[in-house]
């Protein structure tokens, strides 16, 4: 199948950010998840929790709070004390709002959706109304003398319950007036605290109120007479987060010792109409502090400090046994960080603020599968690029001659030149960007580095042709007619004749280049598209989406090709289509054009379209070499996917030659060793 | 513990009075659904919980209900019986009783029985049964007269037994009573005359039964007041034959001799019967729990408007006649257990020193054997046992003469002669209707107050509460602390509520009036004298089989030692007087059920802020009393070998996962070779 030497690359040093806040939508089945740098991202859960949108973070708009309210609309409130809405469609921020009263706690959107209420850092709670394109201040409640940690509505929509430090408010919503204060025990383990931080609540219909605090208590309130009904102690730590199912018959918690608590309404004896909430489950997915849960209906969701998102299918509501009743544990972006100048070898990493230029080295050494050659140059780190301003980095891209490095912020666009002394390196900003090259959510340089695409969050398509040190614009693709859809991933064909660009939801569009007009636009299909390579020579399109299909499309032929009909009519290997990372770069060797390469985060395939299709009764994946067997067995064994996992988990892995493929690894060990340190818990006490 | 919980009635009309006035409640295929057919022509069907009707209907005026209506499971159909030979089988839909099915049988019936898991039994009063099924489909047929002349049916049940109905149905003829047990998994009848024993004068009054795997066991309630008990084997080793069974005292006295009416009895589970009449001659009629395990009485409720004899009990609820009104109570018990039963145990400081147990002999009162099929040895003790109570010692009669009018100083001499003669094995009961023999005289005449000859009595160490009920109430009235004080530490079977009441008495009295009392202070030596104290815990704790020998024990026994110590180290630093305290800890030594005791603990005032420490300190000394008791020594020491094994377990199991990590650090750092390498690759 063939030999490549593989750069091993480990020294990207990327950390994601903790996960502050997680908020569920039923209607939609997305999730967004927001994160300790400011980072919005929305996970489409019917799309096999694919990472279909992200809002750049920003490093004054520290998210503490995040709901959806009604039509499919975002809103987060933050310690800038600013409200926030996130527009969906052009994924950008529609407006900020300042609440005045401070940072900004927590958030709550009434049952039916129309209302917003904020916690603030001053003590008080805001109502405001959400109206068609903005949110207007409607009144405050009562001033309390602390922050407002949490809110909930009770699901009439009548009262609230708000959490603040030492205890809990009810207030009725009609005269914003405080009807119970219910103050909460700050003992702890018979030691008195210095304070009992209310870290969550819930508000159910049948008037009960369950609290989360700081002394590690889950605690049942009646609401009507303000009084505790019922105390469960389940952690040394703070239980910082709390989520109930919208049928109210199970809710989770989840504790800063990285435990996630499981609370179901359950029959006192079997055949009793009489329920109460018992703690059923425990689970230990993190190591760290949950900072934030949500209940969907068939799954338990947390997040923290700890930066995976887990997502923990409830076996009883799951009706079929598929894949999805797996566990989820999302750590990495959907989107690639790292770009590759194959000329120069050279890497380009992205962090939030800054970029990172990197050589690799070289050996002239050889040897056989698995051996590590000794080096006769080493890595090189080129360049630290630092941004300016507060705004994370949405995109970058290193042009294929190593020439040009390109990247964006919400409100900038960068271009820079780079040249090449010896081992000096200079680099040179090209200045006077055109005012609509202000923010870019996916930059391509040409194969040749001549021409620079650019995906506005307009929708629009920009063409730029880079000259020694200045650029010239050449056309701009102005979106479809009635879509502000923006485009997330972009593919040029290698001889620059093809631009293909896809968004969250609609088919994938093809634009000729030289005639600057739009060619064709693929069918649409269900899931969204993770990946787009147009192929040398066929210039066929490849295309990945989340549900781990394939397509191949002929640009010229305006049609899917033979191949691609055919693996659709004979199904993937079922071991393919379970697969729980999306693909996240798809490439082709120069002088095989049957093959195709791609990789997710576990695994790296070369797709060799001459040999037979698997089917589920092969083997998919076969990790050990051929031996003493004879060619026939091989022969009638191979198939066309060629798997390896060795590199995992893997960000990114292209070809640099024929011969040379570069992978870049990012160790779990190596994250959790730059996070704080865990609560020390034994796991078996004595 | 049982419990009543409070009464509600259920119908909203007043019944006709007697024992006319009810036919029975029968329990429908609903839960909390009962069927209540009222002598006369109407039966309704009740939802409990809602306290409401759901339907009722009425036969024809003419026609009159003879047999409860029950429920047929397998069908949900509602089935009565009117003019002793029409069925009538309806649904909730149909409105008029007279326009639904109907069958008339060639033979008078006497009960239909149905419970779950089979078809509708039909008792005729000649004593044949037949399945409802088969009755219906040849309604006409031919009944055999079982009974001879004379002969009628008193009571009958059902049973499930291996999932077969078995029936038992009492008859009496010229004043004797005959048992029949018909089984329909072998389809035989057997007869068995129920032998009086020593008791022939009483008369039968009330039967109630229950069932154990191969035998029924019936209770019966007679008119001398005393509930008997009788074994029936389910499967006779010869069912021709007319075989006799004795029947045994079970529970001595529980209503008063000569009740007439008003007086019904019926098995609640294996250890709690309910009884229903007047407990003295003179009282009112009452609702008690008995334990027949132990001979207590668990709780009673007052009737006040009298009832009519009849008690039904159905899940978790008692029904009765209450006055007019059918009345319903709901019944909670917990299920006696051996925990339990030690808890109610006093640990004896130094067992040389009391010659007599301080806890009632059970066997002496339970006594008059345990069956009908004892051996011919447990007989002859008996017998003997018989005699020596059929003769009371001559000065008991003379003391209660005394008790009725002497002055006190005269009971108390003629009390010191009585206590002087030796003691008989129902010694206790003795003492017992002293006590209220003396109780009575005080409350006609509340001026009576005989302290001294009650404290005399108490000392005998065999009373218990409800052998004296009202002692307590009477102490707590007078506010005798002293007498309250020995009483807690007596009696092992104090009310929750009586403890209580204890405890705000003990909280609420002034110290002024403390320092008159005398009170033991025994129970707080240790306040004075902290060494002596942990002196004494040392040789406890050694004493209850804890090895000193065992090298590994000592840190752990050591630890054991501390505790006890801090404890006592903030008993000296408790806020009341020691005279107050000595009192406390009679109340902390007690017996009690947390369950019980929680609902009474909300009564007290919250004007002592050191209360719910105390609670926290009755807590620990309840524990304290559990583990101190002989018996719980090889317990505690299984405990201990298990919780060792498991600390060292769990220590191995620490070690482990510590040499598990470091192989899994050495395993990475082989793994994380370099930030930088350049391998070679070949796919296959």
């Amino acid at each position: 199948m063939g030999e490549f030497k593989v750069h091993r690359v480990r020294f990207f040093n990327y950390v994601p950010s903790g996960i502050r806040c997680v908020a569920y939508n039923n209607q939609s089945n997305r999730l967004a998840v927001s994160r300790t740098d400011g980072t919005v991202e929305i996970y489409n859960l019917s799309a096999n929790y694919f990472q279909e949108k992200f809002f750049p973070g920003h490093e004054s708009r520290a998210t503490e709070a995040l709901c959806w309210a009604k039509g499919q609309r975002l809103f987060s409130g933050g310690l800038n004390g600013e409200i926030i809405e996130y527009d969906l469609q052009a994924l950008n921020i529609k407006y900020a709002m300042d609440a005045f009263g401070g940072p900004i706690w927590s958030m709550a959107v009434s049952p039916c959706g129309s209302q917003l209420l904020v916690g603030c850092e001053d003590g008080s709670v805001k109502l405001f109304q959400i109206t068609p394109d903005k949110i207007q201040f409607e009144r405050n409640f009562d001033r309390q003398k602390s922050r407002i940690l949490s809110l909930s509505w009770h699901p009439s929509g009548t009262h609230i319950a708000a959490g603040s430090i030492d205890y809990i408010s009810v207030f009725d919503v009609k005269s914003g007036s405080a009807v119970h204060k219910m103050l909460v025990d700050r003992q702890y383990m018979g030691v008195s605290k210095r304070k009992c931080i209310i870290w969550g609540v819930a508000f159910l219909s049948d008037g009960t109120v369950i609290s989360v605090d700081s002394a590690g208590k889950v605690q049942f309130w009646d609401s009507a007479t303000g009084t505790l009904v019922k105390n469960h102690l389940i952690a040394n730590a703070d239980v910082q987060s709390i989520a109930v199912s919208d049928q109210e018959d199970s809710f989770v918690v989840g504790t800063a010792e990285g435990t996630v608590f499981h609370f179901q309404l359950v029959s006192v004896t079997s055949n009793s109409s009489e329920k109460q909430w018992v703690r059923t489950k425990p689970f230990q997915h993190h190591t760290h502090d949950v900072r934030a849960v949500a209940h969907s209906p068939t799954a338990l969701i947390s997040g923290g400090t700890d930066t995976h998102l887990v997502i923990r299918p409830l076996m009883e509501k799951v009706e079929v046994k598929n894949y999805d009743a797996a566990l989820r544990k999302i750590t990495f972006p959907h989107r690639r960080l790292i770009s590759c100048s194959k000329k120069r070898h050279l890497l380009l990493f992205q962090f939030a603020h800054h970029l990172e230029l990197w050589r690799l080295g070289s050996t002239v050494a050889t040897g056989k599968n698995g051996d590590t050659l000794p080096l006769s140059k080493d890595a090189d780190h080129l360049l630290h690029l630092k941004t300016k301003g507060p705004e994370n980095i949405i995109c970058s891209c290193i042009s294929p001659c190593g020439s040009w490095i390109a990247y964006s912020t919400t409100s900038r666009f960068f271009l820079y030149r780079l040249n090449y002394e010896h081992d000096n390196i200079s680099l040179q900003r090209v200045s006077k960007m055109p005012a609509f090259l202000r923010s870019a959510l996916q930059i391509l340089f040409s194969e040749d580095s001549t021409k620079l695409f650019v995906a506005s969050n307009q929708g629009s398509l920009h063409i730029i042709r880079l000259l020694e040190g200045s650029f010239k614009h050449l056309h701009t693709f102005q979106p479809q007619s009635g879509t502000v859809e923006s485009m997330c991933l972009l593919a040029i064909s290698p001889d620059g004749n093809w631009l293909a660009a896809s968004g969250t939801s609609a088919g994938v569009h093809v634009y000729n280049i030289k005639h600057l007009k739009l060619h064709c636009t693929v069918p649409a299909y269900n899931f969204p598209v993770t990946a787009l390579a147009i192929a040398p020579n066929t210039n066929n399109l490849v295309i990945a989406h989340s549900d781990q299909q394939v397509f191949e499309y002929s640009i010229p032929d305006k049609q899917y090709t033979e191949w691609s009909r055919t693996i659709q009519k004979q199904g993937f290997h079922y071991l393919w289509l379970q697969r729980d990372t999306p693909i996240t770069h798809i490439s082709f060797h120069p002088k095989r054009p049957m093959h195709i390469l791609l990789h997710d985060a576990y695994m790296f395939c070369i797709i060799d379209k001459s040999l037979p299709l698997p089917n589920d009764k092969t083997l998919l994946y076969n990790p050990l070499p051929p031996t003493n067997e004879s060619d026939v067995i091989r022969r009638r064994t191979a198939h066309a996917f060629k798997i390896s996992k060795i590199y995992k988990p893997l960000l990114f892995m292209d070809l640099l030659d024929e011969r040379t493929l570069v992978a870049v690894e990012r160790p779990l060990d190596d994250i959790i060793a730059q996070l704080p340190p865990p609560i020390k818990k034994k796991k078996f006490g004595t | 513990m049982a419990a009543l919980e409070e009464e509600f009635t259920l119908s909203t009309v007043p019944l006709g009075a007697g024992p006319n006035g009810l036919l029975g409640v029968e329990q429908s295929d609903k839960t909390d659904q009962f069927l209540v057919t009222h002598g006369g022509r109407t039966v309704i069907l009740y939802k409990v919980s809602d306290q409401k009707p759901l339907g009722s209907w009425s036969v024809k005026q003419g026609q009159i209900i003879t047999c409860p209506a029950v429920c047929n499971f397998q069908t949900g159909e509602f089935i009565v019986v009117h003019d002793n030979k029409v069925l009538r089988i309806w649904n909730t839909e149909d409105v008029n009783l007279d326009k639904v099915f109907k069958a008339t049988l060639s033979a008078e019936i006497y009960r239909i029985h149905s419970i779950q898991g089979t078809e509708p039994l039909v008792l005729f009063k000649e004593g044949a049964v037949r399945g409802l099924e088969a009755l219906l489909a040849e309604p006409q047929q031919k009944i055999e007269t079982v009974l001879s002349d004379d002969e009628v049916i008193k009571w009958t049940k059902v049973f499930m037994v291996f999932r077969h109905p078995v029936l038992i149905f009492i008859t009496e003829k010229h004043g004797n009573h005959f048992a029949y047990i018909q089984t329909f998994s072998s389809r035989t009848l057997s007869k068995y005359t129920l032998f009086h024993g020593q008791e022939e004068k009483s008369v039968i009054q009330n039967f109630t039964a229950s069932v154990d795997r191969k035998f029924i066991s019936l209770m019966s309630l007679s008119s001398d007041g005393c509930v008997y008990e009788t074994s029936i084997p389910i499967h006779p080793r010869d069912p021709d034959e007319n075989q006799r069974v004795v029947r045994s005292l079970l529970l001595k006295t529980v209503v008063a001799g000569n009740a007439r009416s008003g007086v019904a009895l019926t098995v609640l589970d294996q250890d709690h019967v309910a009884v229903l009449g007047p407990p003295l001659p003179a009282s009112k009629e009452c609702l008690s729990i008995w334990n027949t395990k132990f001979q207590t009485l668990q709780t009673s409720r007052e009737l006040p408007q009298g009832t009519s004899g009849q008690l039904w009990y159905f899940g978790e609820n008692l029904f009765m006649l209450h006055g007019k009104f059918l009345t319903v109570i709901p019944y909670k018990c917990e299920v006696s257990s051996l925990a339990g039963a030690l808890g109610k145990l006093k640990h004896s400081q130094d067992p040389g020193t009391h010659t007599v147990p301080h806890f009632v002999n059970w066997e002496t009162s339970r006594g008059y054997g345990f069956g009908s099929q004892n051996s011919e040895q447990s007989k002859r003790i008996l017998r003997r046992r018989k005699i020596e109570v059929n003769v009371p010692p001559p000065a008991f009669e003379q003391l209660l003469s005394t008790i009725k009018k002497d002055s006190e100083k005269d009971i108390e001499v003629e009390l010191c002669k009585f206590l002087a003669v030796k003691r008989t094995p129902d010694f206790h009961t003795i003492v017992g209707d002293i006590v209220l023999e003396l109780l009575g005289r005080h409350t006609t005449e509340p001026s009576f107050y005989p302290r001294n000859s009650l404290m005399q009595l108490i000392q005998t160490h065999v009373l218990s509460y409800s052998l004296c009920p009202g002692l307590m109430e009477a102490a707590l009235e007078k506010t005798d602390v002293q007498m309250l004080q020995l009483c807690l530490q007596q009696f092992p079977d104090i009310p929750e509520s009586i403890t209580c009441a204890c405890l705000k008495l003990f909280l609420s009295i002034s110290d002024d009036s403390l320092q008159e009392t005398e009170i033991n202070m025994e129970s707080v030596s240790d306040c004075s004298d902290p060494v002596q104290e942990k002196m004494d815990e040392q040789t406890e704790i050694l004493q209850n089989g804890f090895n000193a020998d065992e090298q590994n024990c000592d840190s752990c026994d050591r630890k054991l030692n501390q505790k006890p110590q801090d404890a006592a180290e903030e008993t000296t630093s408790c806020p009341v007087v020691p005279k107050r305290a000595a009192l406390l800890n009679a109340i902390l030594h007690s017996a009690y059920s947390e369950m019980f005791l929680l609902p009474h603990l909300k009564d007290i005032p919250a004007q002592h802020v050191t209360i719910m420490d105390w609670i926290c300190l009755l807590l620990d000394a309840n524990f304290t009393v559990v583990v101190m008791i002989p018996e719980a020594k090889r317990l505690l020491l299984s405990l201990y070998k298990f919780v060792k094994s498991q600390i060292c377990i769990c220590s191995e199991l620490n070690k482990i996962e510590v040499s598990f990590r470091e192989l899994q650090k050495l395993n990475q750092e082989k793994n994380n070779r370099e930030l930088y390498s350049i391998e070679v690759l070949e796919l296959f």
